[in-house]
């Protein structure tokens, strides 16, 4: 029987697929280790028939979609994997949206979505993999999307 | 073509038939820009100036072009006399201008400001120039004095000179000279290089702009040479800008070499990039192009606010 690197979990979120090296990225996403409240396991660098891969685990925790919009920003190719009492209740693959609201802040420090406004960020999706967006206010196209997601 | 109630944000919300369109309204206006014939086309209707940053050619521009139409102005050049001082969001002016006036023109230091203002207004905004962002007024005066001066836009090689990455008008300027199939030279000190997003859109559209920093060797088959003002308001640092102010002169000693036909614009004002003796050539048309400010607003006000001539 294959051993398995990390083991099963209950309840919670499999988060698999994750291009290799970006898993510390989805852990600052879900505000991990600040927000912890249950076991977290991470494996890197994992073999699979599609190369090189990241897993995270999340027990006891249901990602939120603002969660997951943020996660195919930076794993376009990543799958969630909801686990309740063992079994996988709902499998499916992250999506990059054509818009992006109130979860990356322009890198354009003279951006008015940095001034005190009452408006959220809003990006338009330019292209999905690799991700690239473009501020609706001032147009331009952040390079540093992972520093920049609130 | 419907415009009534449209804001003009950025010369990318336009097609080329609808700029088409507007330049085609613009000539018309011509004759009641100089004020040789009258129609008031606006008659009743009331126009919010927010000028958040200085403003000449702008702001004057806009308010001839109400006047002209019949209409009247009202709003400010100095954000210092109004509540932005005391802290008010720009969301709040807007909606109050809104409740005032039938259209919008703002300036501000923000990129983006206009896109905003736009979201809290039902009348139509017109952007005067967000920071380093937008200016598609300038833009489309810009467009108009090139098709009025050689009778197309395609296919004149057109050298966009100076300040290439501060300069507000050169970006929207490059985009729609490449929607029109214009053949663009580039030429700037190294640090003022086009920002490769701009270049991209050029290149998407079909253009291919060369890059140069040698104006002498650019400027013998050219037929458009527009020159940008380096902007000290525009560098975060002082010592960046002392690297590369002066760097270009167009003289008349330069234009020895030059097109007969060449014309040379520039959005002003202007400080030392284009010495005095030039403006008596028949090269220079910056005076014209700023006038050319008139019939181009004209037909924006009039247009979106659904004025018929």
């Amino acid at each position: 029987m294959k051993e398995l690197k990390i083991p099963l979990i209950k309840d919670g979120t499999v988060i698999d697929h994750i291009d290799s090296g970006n898993a510390v990225k989805v852990l600052h996403i879900l505000r991990i280790p600040k927000n912890l409240s249950s076991t977290v396991s991470v494996a890197m660098n994992v073999n699979s028939k599609l190369g090189k891969k990241d897993i995270v685990k999340v027990e006891n925790r249901e990602l939120h979609p603002k969660e997951v919009n943020k996660i195919a920003l930076i794993a376009p190719k990543s799958t969630i994997n909801i686990i309740r009492n063992y079994e996988v209740a709902k499998k499916y693959k992250v999506k990059v949206p054509d818009e992006i609201v109130g979860i990356v802040t322009c890198s354009n420090p003279t951006c008015i979505s940095n001034a005190r406004e009452p408006v959220e960020s809003k990006f338009k999706v330019i292209s999905k993999d690799p991700p690239k967006i473009r501020c609706y206010y001032c147009e331009r196209e952040p390079e540093d999307i992972a520093d920049r997601i609130i | 073509m419907e415009f009534k109630g449209k804001d003009i944000i950025s010369i990318k919300d336009f097609s080329k038939e609808e700029i088409n369109y507007i330049l085609k309204f613009a000539e018309k206006m011509l004759p009641y820009a100089k004020g040789s014939k009258n129609k008031k086309v606006l008659d009743g209707s009331i126009l919010s100036s927010l000028f958040f940053e200085p403003s000449t050619r702008t702001k004057l521009s806009f308010d001839s072009a109400m006047n002209r139409l019949g209409g009247r102005v009202i709003g400010f050049s100095d954000p210092s006399g109004t509540s932005q001082k005391k802290g008010e969001s720009l969301a709040d002016t807007i909606r109050m201008a809104d409740s005032y006036s039938d259209a919008i023109v703002i300036r501000h230091p923000h990129e983006g400001a206009a896109r905003l203002a736009a979201e809290f207004a039902n009348a139509p905004v017109i952007n005067a120039g967000d920071g380093a962002g937008r200016h598609p007024t300038q833009c489309l005066l810009d467009l108009f004095t090139i098709k009025t001066e050689k009778k197309k836009i395609k296919n004149n090689k057109i050298i966009l000179l100076g300040d290439l990455k501060y300069g507000r008008t050169v970006h929207s300027l490059a985009y729609a000279l490449s929607l029109y199939g214009a053949d663009l030279t580039f030429v700037s000190p190294k640090s003022l290089k086009m920002p490769n997003e701009v270049t991209n859109e050029c290149k998407e559209l079909g253009a291919d702009p060369k890059y140069t920093s040698n104006l002498e060797k650019a400027i013998k088959d050219a037929d458009v040479l527009y020159v940008t003002r380096i902007q000290r308001e525009r560098f975060p640092d002082a010592e960046e800008y002392n690297q590369v102010v002066g760097t270009y002169k167009i003289n008349n000693s330069l234009l020895k070499n030059c097109k007969k036909n060449l014309i040379i614009m520039h959005p002003l004002p202007r400080v030392t990039e284009i010495h005095h003796e030039v403006d008596s050539t028949k090269h220079a048309v910056y005076f014209k192009q700023a006038f050319n400010g008139v019939p181009v607003r004209m037909a924006l006000l009039s247009l979106v606010m659904g004025g018929k001539l």
